[in-house]
């Protein structure tokens, strides 16, 4: 059994229909690259899944249970986290109380130090910046905290919304190298991305989406060569 | 630098013409010789100097220039006032433009003669200025301390006669004052030199290893002994006007703990806040009344939980159909429900239950125990255990998981939802918890007045509430009980400038805004926003991070 799948998802925004439609499963272990310009439905589809958005039609399933009806902080508890668009950390808090905020649903303070180390190893520079308050810090540590926050909730799933945007070459490396960690260390993630090309490079599979609608899908070696996907994402 | 001065001298003018000189005029700093109108004058070129000293960038004596010319401005724009008034009748525009006012501003002089007096004392203060902004520190402070324990003693002259009315204290009275006058002279030396001389000590100690021999620990409960002594004291040697005061500081300080919950840590602006400080009167009123709208004649103590849950419960009621609205909505929305609140206890429908205009009569005054709390000086006690109370709730709360999960909205609503934090029950704790504290406000607003009526609850109270939590420091709750002492406290005891409240209420919050936006004393991440990172933080979660990390090892 998939781990997340979304049966035929109809989302609307008042009555623009954003979702026609959209079906995809991510099994445990995987990770899962969203593709699609501007528009297409990506945020959308992860706001459906973490329950910010309510689908009229179709339901979101982990594990098989259906999510639909569930409150978004209910599909925290569950293991479904997101780190949201443009990282969004407190400005005014410290490193480490965003670290912690992220583990707000967590009753096991010893997971939870377990987990804040974790996430020091994963990112070392959150570590030597615990105590600055994370409106000072730069965009690609912002988004390594974004990131950090939303493990310290011990996610299942971890939701990735263009982790990538804004970010200098070098860092989006840096970023996608931890992608990959998290993901080795068993964290199942689905991953939006407008940077197809380093999103098939980390992802096991990939969707492409398209006004609403999944256009093409498959393993992400067969995504790189497909001719459509090159033409439109790719460059190339 | 002369634009600095045209500025101060606006400020001269404005606050001569609106008659706040002439009325200070009539308060003695040293009888006979100085009053706090002239000293209000003289300190407008001085803090034009001082202005102007501060901006420009030169030598010390381009610095002090520039103080003298900001000051000589203030002095020309005052001439320039005086002239005119004896050019045009100002009286018919200001009514505050008494010859008395304009004798004060030319000393006696023809208005011909006044601006070069006015021009040389100007530039004299304005050099005084320059020269304390030019100063170290070491030399300044204590002379602004003591500066302003001296002005403090002559604004609060009436107050401080109040405390040295015993006949034992005689002696004292007599030294310190003029008998049915002003400050002596040599009292007055004696405040100023003294205050000055403990400021001087204090900066001269700072900074020395150990200027106590007691630990950290040991001072602050040394210190929380004389603050508890000081709090016990205060009514019984201010008499029932200053517990009048302090009981209305009291109030205003439970209801801007209540408030301090929404918008200081959950981020939910409400501006009808005296809403539910009315409900926790009426509550009471309704319960404990022995007139004739009331329905159960408890006593005070019966009530006050049932004022605090109705209260509590509004809130929640209030908060339910604002639970999508943000910012400026919100406000707009709860300014209307703090309106409709106040309506509906006014409505002529209502009146055969809440007494409409009439209001609810013949509250009795709580008894404990056989023991009445009749007067303020009782109720005063009452206010402060029920603020202690209150302000130990809501410090324990600040810190807990609620507390995190306010912060976390206040900061950014949609995260904190992709966090796994429950918006709905989250918000509607903010909004009941924030209205109960309320509620025993009002409740003790009730007994205190001995009845409510509608015309109690304005809407400038939820204002209120609202610029004390500004002034003190958002979110912070030390912050609460400054800014209650300073925007409800001190223009009670000066009520006889009454008439002045608002434009020194308003000239407050400008100031506080442009030179302290994070309050009198703010909360640790309001001042982490507006100011620039200070390292000390930064070594505590050091700290926290080495002791997290270890225990996880």
């Amino acid at each position: 059994m998939a781990l997340l799948e979304l049966v035929d998802l109809h989302v609307y925004y008042g009555n623009i229909h954003a979702l026609k439609g959209v079906s995809l499963h991510v099994e445990a272990g995987e990770i899962v690259a969203l593709l699609g310009a501007n528009g297409a439905g990506k945020s959308t589809t992860l706001k459906t899944v973490s329950g910010l958005l309510r689908p009229r039609s179709g339901s979101v399933r982990l594990e098989g249970e259906d999510l639909t009806r569930t409150p978004p902080h209910r599909i925290v508890e569950r293991g479904v986290v997101q780190v949201p668009e443009g990282r969004r950390v407190f400005g005014q808090l410290t490193v480490l109380e965003n670290l912690e905020m992220g583990a707000f649903t967590r009753t096991d303070p010893q997971g939870v130090r377990e987990d804040l180390e974790r996430v020091f190893s994963l990112f070392p520079r959150l570590k030597e910046r615990a105590g600055q308050v994370a409106g000072t810090l730069s965009g690609g540590e912002q988004q390594m905290l974004a990131i950090g926050r939303a493990l310290m909730a011990r996610p299942r799933a971890l939701l990735m919304d263009e982790p990538s945007m804004g970010l200098a070459p070098l860092l989006v490396e840096q970023i996608f190298d931890a992608i990959q960690e998290i993901n080795r260390q068993g964290t199942t993630i689905l991953l939006v991305e407008q940077n197809a090309y380093m999103a098939l490079q980390v992802a096991h599979r990939g969707y492409v989406l398209q006004t609403g609608e999944v256009v093409l899908s498959g393993p992400a070696e067969q995504l790189r060569e497909n001719p459509e996907v090159k033409r439109a994402y790719l460059g190339g | 630098m002369w634009r600095v001065g045209l500025v101060f001298g606006a400020v001269a003018s404005f606050v001569s013409l609106a008659g706040l000189v002439e009325a200070l005029h009539g308060r003695w700093v040293v009888d006979g010789v100085l009053s706090t109108g002239q000293v209000l004058l003289l300190a407008i070129p001085m803090a034009s100097g001082w202005t102007a000293a501060r901006r420009s960038s030169g030598s010390l004596a381009a610095r002090v220039g520039a103080g003298l010319v900001a000051g000589a401005t203030v002095g020309l724009c005052v001439g320039l006032l005086v002239w005119l008034r004896s050019q045009v009748d100002l009286r018919g525009m200001f009514v505050n433009a008494s010859p008395a006012l304009f004798q004060l501003l030319s000393g006696g002089r023809p208005p011909q003669a006044a601006w070069p007096a006015a021009v040389a004392a100007g530039g004299v203060m304005g050099l005084v200025g320059a020269a304390g902004a030019c100063a170290p520190a070491r030399v300044t402070r204590p002379l602004l301390v003591g500066a302003s324990a001296a002005l403090s003693l002559a604004l609060f002259q009436e107050l401080v006669l109040l405390v040295l009315q015993p006949e034992s204290l005689a002696p004292v009275r007599d030294w310190l004052f003029v008998a049915g006058g002003g400050p002596t002279a040599q009292g007055m030396a004696a405040v100023l030199t003294l205050s000055a001389a403990l400021a001087a000590l204090r900066h001269a100690s700072r900074g020395r290893a150990g200027r106590l021999a007691l630990p950290p620990r040991a001072q602050r409960m040394a210190w929380s002994v004389v603050g508890v002594l000081l709090l016990a004291a205060l009514p019984v040697a201010g008499g029932p006007f200053l517990a009048q005061v302090l009981v209305i500081v009291g109030l205003y300080t439970l209801m801007g703990l209540g408030l301090n919950l929404e918008v200081g840590l959950a981020g939910l602006l409400d501006l009808g806040f005296v809403a539910f400080f009315a409900i926790g009167a009426y509550t009471v009123g309704l319960l404990t009344s022995v007139g004739e709208h009331g329905i159960a004649h408890w006593s005070f103590w019966a009530a006050v939980p049932v004022a605090v849950l109705v209260s509590l419960i509004a809130g929640v009621i209030l908060g339910i159909p604002v639970l999508g609205i943000r910012g400026d909505y919100l406000a707009i929305a709860t300014l209307g429900f703090g309106e409709i609140v106040r309506l509906l206890v006014l409505s002529d429908a209502l009146r055969p239950w809440l007494g409409g205009s009439q209001g609810v009569l013949a509250i009795p005054k709580p008894v404990l125990a056989g023991f009445e709390f009749s007067g303020p000086q009782h109720l005063y006690y009452l206010t402060v255990v029920a603020s202690a109370v209150v302000a130990y709730v809501a410090w324990r709360l600040q810190d807990s998981r609620l507390g995190r999960a306010w912060m976390a909205i206040r900061e950014d609503e949609d995260v904190a939802e992709a966090l796994g934090i429950n918006l709905v029950s989250v918000k509607l704790l903010a909004y009941g918890l924030g209205a109960a504290f309320a509620g025993v406000g009002g409740a003790i607003f009730a007994v205190m007045v001995g009845s409510v009526f509608p015309h109690s609850f304005q809407l400038l109270i939820s204002i209120q509430v609202l610029a004390l939590i500004i002034v003190g420091g958002m979110g912070s709750i030390p912050g609460v009980m400054v800014g209650s002492a300073v925007l409800i406290g001190l223009p009670e005891l000066l009520r006889e400038f009454g008439e002045f409240r608002f434009l020194v209420y308003g000239a407050v919050l400008v100031a506080m805004m442009l030179l302290r936006p994070e309050g009198l004393l703010p909360a640790a991440a309001q001042r982490r926003e507006l100011r620039a990172v200070e390292e000390e933080p930064v070594e505590l979660a050091r700290a926290a991070v080495g002791a997290a990390t270890e225990g996880g090892g």
